[in-house]
């Protein structure tokens, strides 16, 4: 499936990261794509458990996304579901974070992963064989798409 | 707004069969051929080949223009575009969020180690 994944070193220990990332009072300081402030911020942090977090954009939108946790080893493994709230893009995504503990702080790898729907995972049973893949590889490679793979 | 959920269920029904799964790799290797090109590496009828034909069309992977009797049959983009969208979306949204994770995981860690010392 189509999915994002973006490695940054951080000079930061990784249990600093990971309260950044876990933690409401970390969120607030850093979610969004702009330097637009984060509305709510609410964790849950144990499997099962849900966050929920709303911001606004310089442009003056507001955005909020919720989800579940699926995996909690702090300090190096977090991994939840991941659904706009409001239905500006339907479908559910997978959002996973690593830290690696190196000589400067943290190596953090993100993946973010689109989840196939019902009717597509029905179609893969069926025996479709990641053919979509391979066209969206080929297009990939034709649009000359920057850092993005798929997996 | 179209469904874009509809539209990727539709996108990947298409795929299933391995004749349609044929001919998009074949389309891919050319830019364009004729419905009688594509029906002839398939043991079956015209009439079938337009049938797998209609439901590319509906899925959005292919799009067929006629200039006087032949109909020129191309592969067309605009899944693998809403693939691409998608990924381009989450690109921008955690590109600027890491940036401020970052800072602030920085700025944590800078004062830790003022009161540590």
């Amino acid at each position: 499936m189509t999915s994002l994944t973006l490695v940054r070193r951080i000079a930061a220990r990784p249990s600093i990261v990971f309260d950044a990332l876990t933690t409401p009072e970390g969120i607030a300081h850093w979610w969004g794509p702009d330097d637009g402030p984060v509305l709510l911020a609410e964790t849950d942090l144990r499997v099962g458990g849900r966050f929920r977090v709303r911001f606004r954009m310089l442009d003056g939108s507001e955005h909020e996304s919720s989800g579940e946790y699926l995996e909690v080893v702090k300090p190096e493994r977090l991994a939840m579901t991941w659904r706009w709230v409001g239905g500006e893009a339907p479908g559910e995504s997978r959002l996973e974070f690593k830290l690696r503990a190196i000589a400067e702080g943290t190596e953090l790898t993100l993946t973010h992963s689109r989840l196939p729907d019902e009717e597509t995972r029905r179609s893969h049973e069926e025996g479709w064989s990641g053919a979509l893949d391979k066209l969206v590889r080929h297009f990939l490679a034709a649009s000359k798409g920057g850092r993005h793979d798929q997996a | 707004m179209v469904n874009y959920s509809d539209r990727l269920d539709r996108t990947f029904a298409a795929l299933v069969d391995p004749t349609r799964r044929a001919i998009l790799a074949r389309l891919e290797r050319a830019d364009g051929a004729s419905v009688s090109d594509l029906a002839e590496p398939f043991a079956i009828k015209l009439p079938a080949v337009m049938k797998h034909l209609d439901v590319l069309d509906a899925a959005g992977l292919i799009t067929r223009s006629k200039a006087g009797r032949v109909v020129t049959v191309r592969l067309a983009p605009k899944p693998m575009r809403e693939a691409m969208d998608w990924l381009r979306r989450y690109e921008r949204f955690w590109t600027g969020s890491l940036d401020r994770l970052a800072a602030y995981a920085e700025r944590k860690e800078a004062e830790t180690k003022r009161s540590e010392r």
